[in-house]
Order: C-alpha cells, then structure tokens, then sequence
C-alpha cells in the first residue's frame, strides 16, 4: 500500500539523516522524500512517500515518533487529503516537436518557464500520476533532462498538522 | 563567568554523578584540566575507551543511576562505539560525553577528526554536537533527561575543544521541557481495566518478565502481582532478577536455552501477561510454530514501537511498568478471582519440571554447571554476576538463581564479548563493597583483558570465574550440531597462563583442575581474598554443550534436551 507520511520535526542540523538513516537501518523504503521550513523556522516539515502493509506502516509512526526531534507524525493516506508534486522538464523543442511541445504542455496545463532556440522547460504540479502520463505521452526521445520534487501533501478540511 | 570545561564538571555535578569512566587526549584536556581541580568527581582511568562506556553501563545497570564515560575526539570515539551499541540494545541510561576537535575545525579532516553524531547515530537513543557554549548546561541536562526518562538509553554530547575553552555564566536547568519529547508515563485505564477481565478468565496463563522489568523498577510489584495470581513467571535473559528465582511460582528463564517448563508453559498458555518484554527471535523461536496456538496477549511496555512488532498484541499497555502495576493491582480488588482450572495448569507445569531439564552429568572434569551451583552456594546467592557471551553466559543464567533485580550483568541484545571484567568495575564503583563475580570464557576475558590493570590501580577486588574449556564453545557448540562437528577456527590455542598472568598484574591467580577443588578454592577466594582480585581458571570440560536449546528457526516446544544426545 502506498503511504503518504507527514512529519513536523525539529528544523535542527542533522534531523533529516536520523529520519533517512532509520528508514534504512529498518528497511523501510523511501519513495520520495521532501523537506523544508515551516512557517515558523524552528519546524521542518518532512512529507514521505513510501509503501508497506499496515504492520509496517504501523511500525515507521512508531519509530519515527520515538525519534527525538519528531514532533508529530501523520499518516496523510488515511483519511482526506490532497496531494501536489512538482516537475521540471527540459525537452528538445525543433522543428514541428515545438508546436507539439507547447501544445501538450498546455493540455497538462504546464507553463513553459525557460525557452531556447532548441529547448523548453516546462514546469508542471499535479498529483504524481499526472506527471507520470505527461512523460508517457511526450516522445521519450525529445527528454533531455526531468527533476521532480517529490509528494508533498497536506490534509482535507480542518484536518490540520500542527503544534 | 566559567570556562566551557568547568561547565561540564559543574553540570555533572548537579546530576550527583559521583564518578566518571573515561581516557584522556587533545580534545577533551581542558575538561580533564577541570576534573583534576575539584574532588567531588571521581574518574577511574581506562585501558581502552571501550571498557570505560561497559563500566559505565554497568554502572546504571547495577544502580538506578545514569552511568557516564568521558573520551577524547577520532579514536577516543570510535573505540566506544561497541559500548555504546551494547547499551542501546539493552535499552541502559547512559550519558556518553565525547571530544571533538575545534569549531572552526570540524569537515576539514583534522587531525583526530571524526563524524561522532555520524558514527553514534543508529545506536544512540540522542545525540547532540555543541555548537555554542552556551547551548552547553542545557545540551547536558537534556541528554540526562532523554537518557533517563522513557525507555532507556545511551545518550552521546559532542563537545568541540574550543567549547571547553570559551567563558560563560553558569545557570544549571533545574527542569527541562522538550517538545517532541514526552514519554508516557500512566498507562490507559480502560486497557488495564481489559487486562484485568483476561487476567481472571486465564486458565492457563504465564506472566513473561523482561529487562524492562528491571529498568523500571518494578520487581517488588511484579511479585506482589504474580503471588496474587499465583500464575507462574518465566523471565527472558534480561529479566533474571526480576522475580525471585527461588520462588515455586517462577519457571525459569524460557528461549533458546530456556527450561522445558517455561518453554513450554509459554507456548502453551492461553493468555500471557508481557511485562517488559519484546518477543524477540531469541525468546520465542520461530514466530509461525509460536502462532499456531490461540492466546491472548497482554503487553506492558514503556516503548510503543516494542508492542505489536513481532507478535500481535490483544491488550497493548503503554506506560511506565512499574505504575501499570500499580494499577493492575488497584483494580484487582476484593471481587477478582482466577480461573479454577489454574490448579490443572500447575499440574502440567509440575510434570513439566518433572523433566528436571537443567540436569546434567558429573564428569572427570569439572562441569560448568557445578561451577556456576557452587558459586551461588559460596557467595550465599547474593553476588553481583556479570558475564560474557558464550556458553558461560548461559551456564551463568540458567544455574546462578537471581532473587533480586540489578544482580546479572549481561550483554543480552547485542551479545558483546569482552564486557564481563569491565562489567565488574562498573558493578563495583556503583556498588563499593559488594560480592562481585565475572563469569567469563577464556575467549571473551581477552577481549577487555587490559582492564586487570585498571582493577589493580582502583584496588576492584572481583572474582573472575574463567570457565576454560580452551574453545569458542558456543560456536562449537554450533558447529557440532549444525555443521557436522567442522571446528572451524573455534579452538583457542596459545592460550597465556591465566595464573602468571593475574600475577603479572599484580592480582591473584589460582588454576583449578578437579573438580573436589571448586569449592575450597571458591571459599579461600571470597574470604582469604576477599579484597583482592581473584583470578580463578577453572579447567573445565572441553566439550559441554548447553542444553535445552532450541535451535534458530526451530519453535520453542522443539527443544533438544540433554538427554536427547
Ligand atoms: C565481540 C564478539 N565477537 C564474536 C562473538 C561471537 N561469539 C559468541 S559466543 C563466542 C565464543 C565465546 O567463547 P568463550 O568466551 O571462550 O566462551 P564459551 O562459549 O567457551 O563459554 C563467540 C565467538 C561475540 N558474541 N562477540
Ligand atoms: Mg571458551
């Protein structure tokens, strides 16, 4: 089952490799991994994407939450939530593929934030399975070069992570 | 204003730590500078940076206090990391305080460098770098805290050199408040109030005890509990102690080497009270034949992420053991009752025991097991017993009957050889006076050996117990039954001459080789020698295996017995 694992944690030096180091010293399996600030600086908030049974799943909350610098853990997959990652791809844009190209970006409503005579990148946000079909429906040869950021989320409605 | 070094003796100090375990260098000079200048401190000199975290974990495990170690940068370091590690496993309150180099020198590759947050990271409960002096007093009150508090464990403060240098106002916390950090303490009522329910319906119940037991304090309560169920009580190698082991409702130690009773009272309850235990691969052996039976579980446990990780958990209590006890008993008031069919369940566990699966034949040589039975004779049951890890260990556990909690000393989780001597002196700076005895291989004593000069210079009067069967025994115990008798690499050769060595040291040495000697030569060491440091190398049978053993992967009914060979 695919998880999303919200974290608020101590912004101090290092707390990202306690979180990483235990997913791999516990062979759990990290997906994707995003983390920044908060809105208050003393808080980072870490958002998680991995995959396990409910035994496992129940497992990382529990050894995350014994972390000390964790402050709270959610699991977000569990109830209502919504759910954004971001791409940047850098396509060849010649000839007809430039038409094509900003076309397609258009469809996915993607922006083009970089243009070059023979280049484009296009930033796109969406659920993860949206970026995923943008890549499936380009020409695989025209991809020069793709950086996602990872699942980030947050829950629905007043369902709110927060100290 | 102070220096950076005096802070730290000062905050030891607060914490009442009456002595420290450490070794000198580069960075840490300015804290050493500090100590010689105040008597309130003791630190007792090491041979090897590793005996100083065993004895100081021996130190907490013997006490109810937080043992500490004191080490220098790079090397310093890394030769406490199998210390630390051990703690960690064993869940031992610990604060490790280490050197590094300056600032301003840190990522540059400097001499003595080292990655200590890095290095300590997956076996420490916390650990901290020092940025700034006056993150100082705080950093050391929280490492105490987190060590201390929750389930247990070994806490590491690095401390750059020019930390201990710069100035500073002092002001010790006198509390400390963290805000991802609060351990529960009471355990939730309504789960108690299901546990008691179970508890009356049992009919065949076991309570299984383990170091959690011990950590917390809660060996008093355990048998008011236990004698009030009068349900029998197995303790894993961690809990020994935790109930009285003379007592008629305990079964003994159950797992790999546990008896046939507690093995099989274990694997066949219908509900079992876990206090301070965590189903581990060495305890309830094969995890699928331990499933075949329908039981409730009741799980008492300071650590969440310790409940439902190997077995699934009917009634998980998260919370302090020894105020869930508390509680339990609060709750059994005048209308409990347990199941009659309890006298049926005795019955079996009598024909259980009837089994008498500790027995074992004398020989020629001297067997093991009658060391271990004559030790607990001469020292009146009452000795502090630290051990190594082999054969001795379990010969230790199973034949040396603990009736008080905090007297066995042992690398249970990660299984370190080389802990028992330094074991000892941590026993003995906690515990000035005591009757303490390293059970030990003449394998694992080599592995901290150097410590007999710290033992000399600190005048540490312990009893070393070398079971000298001139093997790795464990493992050739192993490879007798698992890989055909192949003694691969497990006989020791070139073994010293444990006798000349104690001399050369300057302790005494005695060499037993018949087995109307134990005894005597038991008694001349605990009282001729009572306040020297007995090296005693008991020649022992080569070829002991210990037994019941229940082989890795097998369940815990499928015990071979001695008799079965
Ligand atoms: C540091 C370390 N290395 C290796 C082992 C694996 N090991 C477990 S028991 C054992 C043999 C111990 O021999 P000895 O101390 O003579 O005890 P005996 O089993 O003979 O009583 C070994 C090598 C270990 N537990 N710890
Ligand atoms: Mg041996």
């Amino acid at each position: 089952m695919r998880h999303i694992i919200s974290i608020l944690i101590e912004n101090e030096s290092g707390a990202l490799s306690r979180v990483a180091g235990l997913f791999s010293a516990r062979g759990y399996n990290i997906e994707s991994l995003t983390v920044a600030p908060t809105e208050d600086p003393s808080l980072s908030r870490m958002t998680i994407l991995t995959r396990g049974s409910d035994e496992v799943l129940e497992q990382i909350t529990k050894q995350l939450n014994k972390l000390i610098d964790v402050v709270k853990v959610v699991d977000l997959s569990q109830a209502a939530h919504v759910e954004r990652e971001l791409m940047l791809i850098k396509v060849r844009a010649t000839g007809k593929d430039r038409e094509e190209m900003k076309r397609m970006a258009d469809i996915f409503r993607g922006r083009i934030i970089d243009v070059t005579e023979s280049t484009y990148v296009i930033e796109l946000t969406g659920a993860s399975s949206k970026l995923d079909s943008f890549i499936a429906a380009i020409d695989a040869g025209l991809i020069l070069e793709t950086v996602r950021t990872g699942v980030c989320g947050i829950g629905r409605g007043d369902r709110i992570l927060k100290i | 204003m102070i220096s950076g070094a005096e802070i730290v003796i000062r905050c030891l100090q607060e914490e009442k730590v009456d002595c420290v375990f450490g070794y000198p260098g580069g960075s840490v000079l300015h804290i050493y500078d500090a100590l010689f200048k105040q008597d309130q401190v003791k630190h007792v000199l090491v041979r090897h940076e590793q005996a100083a975290v065993h004895a100081a974990d021996a130190y907490s495990r013997s006490s109810q206090r937080v043992g500490v170690a004191l080490v220098t940068s790079g090397p310093g370091v890394t030769n406490t990391v199998t210390g630390i590690a051990t703690a960690y496993m064993d869940s031992i309150p610990m604060v490790v305080l280490t050197g590094q180099v300056p600032t301003h020198y840190i990522g540059q590759d400097a001499f003595q460098e080292c990655d200590t947050v890095g290095i300590t990271r997956p076996c420490v409960k916390h650990n901290f770098l020092v940025k700034d002096v006056k993150d100082l007093a705080v950093t050391i009150k929280k490492a105490f805290h987190i060590a201390s508090t929750g389930r247990p464990g070994p806490v590491v403060v690095d401390i750059p050199k020019d930390i201990t240098a710069q100035m500073c106002e002092f002001e010790y916390p006198k509390s400390i408040h963290l805000r991802s950090y609060n351990p529960v303490v009471k355990g939730h009522l309504g789960q108690i109030k299901r546990a008691v329910q179970i508890l009356q319906e049992a009919k065949r119940p076991i309570i299984y005890a383990g170091g959690g037991a011990i950590l917390s304090d809660a060996a008093e309560k355990l048998t008011l509990l236990a004698r009030k169920l009068n349900f029998p009580v197995t303790n894993t190698l961690m809990g020994l102690g935790s109930y009285p082991a003379t007592d008629k409702q305990f079964v003994g130690m159950l797992g790999m080497h546990g008896t046939f009773e507690a093995n099989n009272a274990m694997h066949y309850s219908d509900v079992i009270l876990a206090v301070g235990a965590r189903f581990d691969d060495r305890v309830i052996g094969n995890p699928e034949h331990f499933g075949e039976e329908k039981r409730r579980v009741i799980h008492i446990d300071i650590d969440p992420s310790s409940i439902s990780k190997r077995v699934k958990v009917d009634v998980p209590i998260v919370g302090n053991i020894v105020d869930v006890l508390d509680e339990l008993l609060k709750l059994m008031d005048g209308n409990f009752k347990t199941d009659p069919d309890l006298a049926n369940w005795w019955k079996q566990i009598d024909e259980w025991r009837g089994r008498d699966s500790l027995r074992y034949k004398q020989a020629e040589y001297i067997m093991p097991q009658f060391v271990i039975e004559k030790l607990y004779e001469v020292t009146g049951g009452d000795a502090f017993i630290t051990s190594d890890v082999g054969q001795h260990q379990m010969f230790a556990a199973q034949y040396y009957k603990f009736d008080k909690p905090r007297r066995w000393i042992n690398s249970g989780g990660l299984g370190t050889m080389g802990v028992g001597l330094p074991y000892g002196m941590g026993v003995l700076m906690a515990n000035p006076g005591a009757q303490v005895a390293c059970v030990t291989g003449e394998g694992s004593i080599q592995m901290c050996i150097q410590e007999l000069s710290t033992c000399k210079q600190y005048g540490l009067p312990i009893k070393i117990i070398n079971l000298n069967n001139g093997m790795l025994g464990m493992v050739r115990q192993w490879q007798e039954m698992f890989y055909s008798s192949r003694y691969s690499e497990s006989y020791v050769t070139s073994l010293p001459d444990f006798v000349k060595l104690a001399e050369a040291y300057g302790h005494v040495g005695m060499k037993i080789e018949k087995p109307e000697d134990v005894e005597p030569a038991l008694r001349k060491a605990f009282t001729e020698h009572k306040n020297d440091l007995v090296f005693m190398d008991f020649i022992i049978d080569p070829v002991a295996n210990v037994f019941p053993m229940v082989s890795a992967g097998k369940g815990l009914t499928e015990m071979i017995l001695a008799e079965d060979l």
